[in-house]
């Protein structure tokens, strides 16, 4: 039996950020080994910032993320490992690497009005047979229809499922579903839909639940919300409440649960909540992912994170700008000196 | 007596702002704008300011009479890779803003000197002239195993061919940091942001440097090249004092030297928020005017 949604678990990207990119090959074989025995089909392994994301812009990975994902792709059985890049920041040669190591899942992912920077990256991955996921990053920034326009883009590129990305968590459930049903008009069959939501505002598994109402087939969570910000949508959350309505995901609810608390739990320093500085960006529209970067420029300079994050959301600042963090955090001290 | 007769191949905006700023030079006289399209409009402005313009491309250029000394070429690697052998034979220097690399990488403030003689120069990435300036002065002083650099540019200001070829951007820069900006190792991060009003180019240089680095020394040899690339960018300035960070296990035992700049523009003819695009033309004019005063001095 088919799965009427699939769920793509990226504990082991999108968790990358909450570990500060310090996955062991250990930890990595042992949430895949669970994953892929709970019937997960998709497991996405990569720095959390993408391909080449290991920087001092973004951290350092611990491990190198290619022998990562050479060690999620021999251990798994039956789920196909998936890779992200940000065209700007991984290139085509990171991605034929990632390939190489066992990857066959390319997601690329663009801010949500830049996707024409993705069209390259599409091409290559096509060409190199993986399937292909397009994301469009902090899609709260824009409206429904022009959010379309830019879904199309990536399609009309070769990339066969396009995601609405809540990288600030600043959804709300009206948000989610207008979004995936424009570009579902918009993509016709050419393309599917998903939904990768992240808990600022508590929101996620309400919003992907929204997402698979107005017709979104692909859906993204972490194991105990691992991830940026407050985290994203649970993934054995999702498994549990999918079942509850009778939507066949094929996945295991009580493995899941299983790996949640056994496996996952137990090496995690920091569980991702909805704290201040968290709520902050999914109610100011700030990328998850700077959450980190935030308290750690806060404790550096000398002034509170939110405040940060607040200015970060009306400077308009978008992912990959981390620097920009330090920035504001200098102007910060420079005023609370003044 | 002792001006440069220059041409300016590709009347975009690139090609256009160029010329706005070369007509200020006492020693780079442009005299052509050379084109493929009668209706560009640059071609039009261009020739309302007295300039000769054709729209029938480099063979054009290349039957008249009076051949220029120097060629900027602000059309499209393709197009430039297959010019600069027409250039070379005909003994035109050439000045390369696209990303062909057909010629040695060049900043000004950095490299120059070792090329002003070179046939064929290559201006790098726009990135790469707004950062390899300050790799240099870290490398110049410590060595630098590891400079990384993020580039924030605003959305409107990046072209079609960036966009169908960002990794274009990245890989050069990358290795421009290396072996023009002398670090070790060169990463470089492109970013495109679409808030409105656009945001000024903003460019943050890191360098992984020894623990016992002299700071004072780092950071005078920075505000020095600063100095000097202000020269030809007036908008290019410092956020805040280089940032340095103590030493840490996961950047292998390295400190940091963080180097935060903002290029704004001059406004010429782009506006003033599109400095990546300002520094590249302002860097081609830098090293025409220095071509020019080397080719005078001899």
């Amino acid at each position: 039996m088919k799965a009427e949604i699939r769920l793509t678990d990226t504990t082991l990207r999108d968790g990358s950020h909450a570990m500060s990119h310090r996955f062991t090959e250990k930890q990595v074989r042992s949430v895949v080994g669970a994953l892929d025995a709970a019937g997960v089909q998709v497991i996405e392994v990569t720095h959390g910032d993408g391909l080449g994301g290991s920087t001092f812009n973004y951290g350092f990975s611990a491990v190198d993320e290619i022998k990562l994902v050479a060690a999620a792709a021999e251990t798994a059985r039956q789920a196909r490992i998936a890779v992200l890049l940000l065209p700007g920041l991984g290139t085509v040669h990171d991605l034929r690497q990632a390939y190489d190591a066992g990857a066959r899942v390319a997601r690329i992912a663009t801010h949500c009005t830049e996707a024409d920077v993705s069209i390259q990256h599409f091409g290559a991955a096509r060409d190199l047979g993986m399937e292909t996921v397009g994301f469009l990053m902090l899609s709260h920034m824009i409206e429904p229809d022009d959010l379309a326009k830019q879904a199309r883009v990536m399609a009309d590129a070769g990339c066969q499922c396009v995601y609405v990305v809540d990288s600030a968590g600043a959804l709300v459930p009206d948000d989610v579903t207008a979004r995936v049903r424009a570009l579902i008009d918009s993509l016709g069959g050419d393309a599917e839909v998903g939904i990768h939501a992240h808990q600022n505002l508590s929101l996620g598994v309400a919003n992907s639940l929204a997402a698979w109402q107005a017709g979104a087939r692909q859906v993204d969570g972490t194991l105990c919300a691992l991830g940026a910000g407050a985290g994203n949508a649970p993934t054995e959350v999702l498994a549990a409440v999918f079942d509850k309505l009778g939507v066949y995901t094929g996945l295991d609810v009580p493995a899941l649960l299983a790996a949640a608390e056994e496996i996952v739990l137990p090496f995690v320093a920091r569980r991702p909540w909805a704290g201040r500085n968290a709520i902050v960006q999914g109610y100011a529209g700030v990328y998850s992912s700077f959450l980190l970067h935030a308290e750690r420029a806060a404790e550096r300079y000398g002034v509170p994170a939110h405040e940060i994050l607040r200015r970060v959301g009306e400077a308009r600042y978008v992912g990959g700008q981390e620097d920009l963090i330090i920035d504001i955090a200098i102007d910060l001290a420079k005023e609370t000196a003044a | 007596m002792g001006q440069l007769a220059a041409a300016i191949v590709g009347p975009g905006n690139i090609g256009t702002d160029l010329l706005a700023k070369l007509r200020r030079s006492e020693a780079v006289d442009v005299r052509y704008l050379i084109g493929v399209d009668p209706a560009s409009d640059g071609l039009a402005r261009a020739a309302a300011l007295g300039i000769r313009t054709s729209a029938q491309g480099v063979p054009w250029l290349l039957e008249q009479n009076e051949l220029p000394d120097i060629v900027f070429e602000a059309t499209s690697a393709k197009a430039h890779a297959a010019n600069a052998v027409r250039y070379a034979e005909a003994g035109i220097q050439a000045i390369d803003l696209t990303p062909a690399a057909v010629g040695p990488f060049v900043c000004p403030p950095v490299n120059l000197h070792e090329h002003l003689s070179a046939p064929n120069l290559n201006m790098i990435t726009c990135g790469g002239q707004a950062t390899i300036p300050i790799v240099h002065a870290v490398s110049r002083v410590t060595p630098v195993p590891y400079a990384e650099i993020v580039a924030s540019i605003a959305s409107r200001s990046a072209g079609p061919g960036t966009r169908a070829n960002i990794d274009e951007f990245t890989e050069t820069t990358a290795r421009a940091i290396e072996q023009v900006g002398g670090a070790g190792r060169g990463k470089a991060v492109i970013i495109l942001n679409p808030a409105t009003p656009p945001m000024i180019m903003r460019d943050t240089v890191f360098c992984a440097v020894s623990p016992d680095i002299d700071r004072d020394a780092v950071t005078e040899s920075i505000h020095q090249m600063v100095a000097e690339v202000q020269r030809y960018v007036p908008g290019y300035t410092l956020r805040a004092d280089p940032q340095y960070d103590d030493p840490r296990d996961d950047w292998d035992g390295n400190a940091r030297v963080g180097v935060f700049l903002e290029v704004r523009g001059n406004g010429d003819y782009l506006p003033e928020w599109a400095g990546n695009l300002d520094i590249m033309t302002a860097a081609a004019a830098r090293v025409g005017d220095l071509v020019a005063t080397g080719a005078v001095t001899r």
